[in-house]
């Protein structure tokens, strides 16, 4: 999933500073699953700006919705109506959510209330961690399923760097080196000879990346006599 | 007789290294590269070490060519990317270097601009075979060049990996730099000979010339700290003792440099000597163990 946080409050607060009527737009999808951005922290925010700018003496109205996704617009047309009410939106969705909105609400402002971070996954610590540095050309069939494009702080193909101390990343002690989870999956797998084989390049998309999906045709009713 | 000519010859061969400073004084690593010149095959000059910015090794190796040193121009992947890369090695092989070392290189949260920009376009593994590449007068795109250069590439290897799973990577990774075109091995620093012998015989069959590491101690508390955080970097106890003992500090670590030295005549083809400030007393280590 994307993860991502709430940006601080001071800097939420000082973004709609100027509005007085916002609508507040959580999503359903990865963020409510990551706890930054689903109904509950939609409430949440909006009590709290309200509380926060009434005792200032400067009331603010904020409306509250939570869409499926942010980042379809069939579900962002459902609030477009509505949003004409409103001076600004303030999206709980990642980036692509903000954009999504933003792509389609053209005539106010759209503001990021979250942060994105990642793409990550949950521990059985419950931190996130990210895993995916979505890079286009997933090798994870070679590296026992652990990424090292994402895990690795330098992000290297071809084996660990020489760093790690103690099966830790020279990078930060927090992290254990990804090239030693890697190759202890390997030796579980019976794999190692993987290492000494894999020698690719690793490939730098140019941004933006598109990615056509050809809509599959329908199919033909069987012609009689065929 | 340049390195790659030493390293030929079949004799034991010595490589020492300069640390450029931050800034434009290059009086003292000069004067200290023309005391050791006649001792050693080679010096090394570091790239920005420990992610620290300084004086280039590019424009140092040049110096030192004007000084009749062999330079070992270390190139990481930290700052460049494939264009400057193969454009700094161009640029090098015209300014009078002829050996590279491949480095990955450190990353740059460890050193004095940690917001800085890692690049890592190429690893050390891919940056060998860039400069294979450069040598057969290709350039990494496939494009053909007009004049090409004729590197000694070299890499390094850390025998010191300090658990099983980290060794057989090193040795897994080494095999893949001898694949992509590394043709001599400097290592970290050692100080335990056993182990260092038992990684000997590991890669015997790999026929490259192996050069040891040798980092000159200069106190007990400089060791303390290695064996914390220097990754491959292992001290053993008697040792810091022996430093935290003396009187003469650096009769102690010449001694213990030049043991290492001689301990290393049957195991490897050379040694490097890391003297990280103390470059003037490579001649006295050197002389201790007999070369
Ligand atoms: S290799 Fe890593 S970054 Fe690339 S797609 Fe696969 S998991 Fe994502
Ligand atoms: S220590 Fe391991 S995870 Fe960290 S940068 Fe080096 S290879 Fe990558």
């Amino acid at each position: 999933m994307v993860v991502a946080e709430i940006k601080p409050f001071e800097e939420i607060k000082n973004s709609i500073r100027e509005f007085k009527k916002v609508l507040l737009v959580g999503c359903g999808t990865c963020v409510t699953v990551c706890l930054s951005g689903g109904r509950k922290q939609v409430e949440l925010l909006a009590s709290a700006l309200k509380m926060s700018r009434n005792l200032e003496g400067d009331e603010v109205i904020i409306g509250e919705k939570v869409l499926p996704r942010q980042c379809d617009p069939k579900f962002v047309d459902m609030i477009k109506d509505e949003a004409g009410q409103y001076e600004a939106v303030l999206s709980m969705g990642c980036g692509a959510g903000v954009q999504g909105i933003a792509d389609i609400i053209t005539d106010i402002p759209v503001l990021p209330a979250l942060n994105t971070t990642f793409i990550g996954m949950a521990d059985e610590k419950g931190r996130y961690l990210e895993v995916c540095a979505a890079c286009g050309n997933c090798i994870l069939a070679e590296t026992g399923g652990i990424c090292p494009v994402a895990r690795c702080a330098k992000g290297l193909i071809h084996g660990p760097c020489g760093g790690s101390q103690r099966g830790l990343c020279e990078v930060s002690k927090d992290n254990p080196c990804v090239w030693q989870m890697i190759y202890e999956r390997l030796v579980k797998l019976n794999k190692v000879d993987f290492l000494k084989k894999m020698s690719r390049q690793r490939k730098i998309p140019v941004r933006p990346r598109r990615l056509v999906r050809e809509e599959p045709k329908p199919k033909k009713e069987p012609t009689k006599g065929a | 007789m340049g390195f790659r000519e030493a390293l030929d010859s079949g004799r034991f061969v010595v490589t020492a290294e300069v640390g450029p400073v931050k800034g434009t004084e290059t009086k003292e690593l000069l004067e200290d590269a023309e005391l050791i010149k006649e001792k050693v095959d080679a010096i090394n000059v570091t790239d920005l070490q420990s992610s620290v910015m300084r004086l280039g090794s590019m424009a140092v190796c040049h110096l030192l060519v004007d000084h009749g040193v062999d330079p070992v121009f270390q190139m990481t992947c930290r700052d460049r990317n494939r264009l400057a890369l193969q454009s700094d090695l161009l640029s090098a092989w015209v300014l009078g270097v002829r050996n590279v070392l491949a480095l990955t290189g450190d990353h740059p949260t460890l050193g004095d601009h940690p917001d800085a920009k890692p690049v890592f376009d190429l690893d050390s593994v891919s940056l060998l075979k860039v400069i294979g590449r450069l040598n057969e007068g290709f350039d990494m795109a496939g494009n053909e060049l007009k004049g090409s250069p004729d590197f000694l590439p070299g890499a390094v290897v850390n025998p010191g990996a300090d658990n099983e799973a980290a060794l057989e990577m090193q040795i897994i990774k080494m095999e893949k730099k001898i694949e992509a075109g590394a043709k001599f091995f400097q290592t970290q620093g050692i100080f335990d000979l056993d182990l260092f012998e038992r990684f000997m015989k590991r890669v015997e069959g790999f026929r490259v010339p192996v050069l040891g590491g040798i980092i000159l101690l200069k106190s007990a508390g400089m060791a303390r700290f290695m064996n914390k955080n220097v990754a491959g970097v292992f001290v053993p106890e008697p040792l810091i003792k022996e430093m935290e003992a003396t009187k003469d500090k650096v009769r102690t670590s010449v001694g213990i440099a030049a043991h290492l030295v001689k301990g290393m005549k049957d195991l490897c083809r050379g040694v490097h000597i890391m003297a990280i400030g103390w470059e003037k007393r490579v001649p006295m280590v050197l002389e201790e163990a007999g070369l």
